[in-house]
């Protein structure tokens, strides 16, 4: 998928489509959904804060799978795409991380809620970044590659694990909040899966971008080092 | 003997080894040479088992069984560094590497060995009380503690004075006179022709030149290794 | 495996010798103790008893991660480690190896500053002390198990002191989670009362459950991270 990467035709496709669902999705959540009778106009934000959500931790599924590819094979190809995965997840993380306690703010009246899987994401995000870190520490690139790999397997499995965990410490605390117990309209549904849908479709864009971007990086540093030894 | 058969070795974009194919025989003493970056430490280690090849395999053929723990057994590594605990006594560091390599009667063949480098007097003294010789001579007597059959010197002569070069080259000399298989790395031409039987060259990673030397044509190769390297 | 008891012996033979690891994991767990008591005591006062747990399994986690920054580190002068693989030793065994010897150092902290810390925080517990024994026992293996993994990955990297927290303690979130909870019932909760009882239970499964897992995934993936 690489190779022709940004260029190919069908990516040009799926640059259009994804253009096209955010359209809708755009449509649907501002103007045709109905608003949350207690709430208002703020409860939109929830269909952006699920749709990144859904990506940040689907990213992170990504990146787990190509790890274990590169591994198996040591291929560079699978490393890419399990990099950039890994920064097209932080970023989306990070949009959780702003819009859930913007939605926090307004319905529970607090910034911040140890809630299961807020607490997750924040989690999620700081292994994010230690993913990241790893590849910058690292010198060489077949270390970048190998060690983030393993990291992002570790990395992943560790995420159910931190959910339950939190999940349990909430229990164990009085709950101060009941969950997150919204009744959801059918046209609520619908516009939330069709923002889940574009929002992936995002991902898989962006995906295919940066992993263009990180070979063309990869085939430069080649010439230049083949220049390099050229020129003696 | 040793059989590397299509040993290729790439970290990311990089191609360390490019297909290289050889057999050492027992008994013999072969020399690896080439320009800096061209691949023969990396080699070294690839054949020493201590790196894996991308691809290719390589297989190492003694007495007794194939199980990887007994040919790591059989194989000796020296290289300018000396793998020595230096808050440990000679005798302890000694004590270590012998378990791990199931030795039998350690204490008497430690003892012969300290006797052997000329270490016996010393031997409870921590390592990093010893001077550059001495730390020479005890990772001598590491490398032979085993008994091992092929011996692989990586870049032996790093770091030594012409005195200290000078009675690694003797020692060597022995070693391949009692029978051992040798293969060492050097980027010292006249020392690395002075002790070898046949010589490999690589440069950027493939094989140029594998053959035996003979006097008339030392000059021809010299000449040979020369244009060789200049041309990088 | 007889060779994992050797990796061991070697390392505790050169700490025995300078003492240096143990001697800064003791005296620093120490200070962190101490650190506590003046942010939340008042001379003649007790600690509020919420934040017994708090301030354990900080000061274990504090002093486990000083150790940690040695456990490979000394290995690389004189590359040391590529003797190591070098050897008859499977790589697990050397992970093992390093694994039992920071559990023994961290065991030792513990050891030092937990009466210490009993008599500085003039502390009374509800449950037994028994109780406490299996979680620090999970904690510290999970802790040294996952810890010393990560170590071994970030020592091939450039500054790796700097890098090993940062990528651990996300990572060791369930276990200090696990810890806290489970000492926390110990000291402040009743025991006769049977869902606290349970609740105790089922965090020691957590701890338990976390590390069988990363011990698996260390010992599947060790190869990998020693072999760059």
């Amino acid at each position: 998928m690489e190779k022709e990467g940004a260029k190919s035709k069908t990516f040009g496709i799926l640059g259009a489509l994804t253009f096209l669902m955010m359209l809708v999705n755009l449509y649907l959540i501002f103007i045709w959904v109905p608003e949350e009778k207690i709430l208002g106009l703020v409860q939109k934000i929830f269909y952006f804060h699920v749709g990144t959500a859904w990506v940040a931790f689907f990213a992170f599924f990504v990146v787990f799978i190509y790890s274990i590819l590169y591994l198996k094979t040591k291929d560079s190809k699978w490393d890419r795409i399990a990099s950039a995965s890994a920064e097209i997840g932080t970023v989306f993380t990070t949009i959780v991380l702003i819009t859930g306690p913007i939605w926090a703010k307004s319905s529970w009246n607090t910034w911040w809620t140890w809630e299961p899987r807020l607490t997750t994401s924040l989690i999620l995000w700081f292994i994010y970044l230690a993913y990241i870190l790893v590849r910058g520490f690292a010198t060489e690139y077949q270390k970048k590659a190998q060690l983030s790999a393993v990291f992002g397997i570790i990395g992943f499995i560790d995420v159910p694990i931190v959910f339950f965990s939190v999940r349990w410490w909430s229990i164990s605390h009085p709950t101060l909040f009941s969950g997150s117990g919204m009744n959801l309209d059918p046209e609520m549904l619908f516009t939330l899966l069709v923002s889940v849908a574009s929002f992936t479709l995002l991902y898989f864009y962006f995906l295919g971008k940066l992993v263009s971007i990180f070979h063309v990086r990869a085939e430069l540093a080649e010439i230049k080092r083949r220049l390099k030894e050229h020129l003696g | 003997m040793i059989r590397g058969e299509n040993i290729s070795l790439k970290l990311g974009e990089k191609t360390i080894l490019r297909d290289i194919s050889l057999v050492v025989d027992p008994g013999e003493f072969v020399v690896l040479l080439g320009p800096n970056g061209a691949g023969k430490s990396t080699l070294l280690k690839v054949l020493a088992l201590i790196l894996k090849p991308t691809s290719g395999r390589v297989i190492h053929k003694y007495q007794g069984s194939d199980r990887e723990e007994d040919i790591k057994r059989k194989i000796g590594f020296l290289s300018h560094r000396s793998f020595l605990y230096e808050r440990l006594t000679a005798w302890e560091n000694l004590e270590f590497y012998g378990k791990l390599y199931q030795v039998a009667d350690l204490t008497r063949r430690a003892e012969e060995i300290l006797e052997q480098v000329g270490l016996s007097y010393y031997c409870h003294d921590p390592v990093y009380t010893y001077s550059r010789g001495m730390v020479q001579r005890l990772s001598l007597a590491r490398l032979l503690l085993h008994n091992p059959e092929m011996l692989f010197l990586d870049e032996p002569f790093t770091g030594l004075d012409q005195k200290g070069g000078e009675i690694l080259t003797e020692t060597i000399k022995v070693l391949h006179e009692q029978g051992k298989t040798m293969l060492m790395v050097t980027h010292y031409f006249d020392r690395g022709v002075d002790l070898a039987g046949r010589i490999l060259v690589l440069n950027k990673g493939s094989k140029v030149f594998d053959g035996k030397l003979t006097s008339s044509d030392l000059r021809d190769i010299q000449e040979f290794y020369r244009a060789q390297v200049e041309t990088e | 495996m007889r060779k994992i008891f050797w990796i061991i012996w070697k390392d505790l033979a050169i700490e025995l010798r300078s003492r240096e690891v143990t001697g800064a994991m003791v005296l620093f767990a120490l200070m962190v103790l101490v650190i506590f008591a003046f942010s939340f005591l008042r001379p003649g006062e007790k600690l509020p008893p919420e934040m017994i747990p708090g301030v354990i399994w900080v000061t274990v986690a504090f002093a486990g991660m000083l150790g940690l920054n040695h456990a490979f580190l000394p290995e690389k002068q004189n590359d040391t480690l590529t003797g190591l693989i070098l050897a008859p030793v499977s790589k697990s065994a050397i992970y093992l190896g390093k694994v039992g010897t920071h559990f023994l150092f961290l065991l030792l902290v513990e050891i030092i500053a937990l009466p210490l810390f009993f008599i500085f925080f003039n502390i009374q517990m509800q449950g037994s002390v028994l109780y406490l024994v299996p979680v620090l026992f999970f904690g510290t293996a999970g802790f040294s198990g996952l810890g010393v993994f990560l170590s071994a990955l970030s020592v091939h990297t450039k500054s790796n002191e700097l890098l090993l927290p940062v990528i651990l303690f996300p990572l060791l979130i369930p276990l200090l989670l696990g810890g806290v909870k489970a000492t926390g019932i110990v000291f402040n909760a009743s025991w006769a009362d049977p869902v606290w009882v349970g609740a105790y239970w089922s965090w020691l499964r957590l701890m338990a459950v976390f590390d069988i897992i990363f011990f698996t995934l260390s010992l599947v993936l060790i190869d990998y991270v020693l072999e760059v």
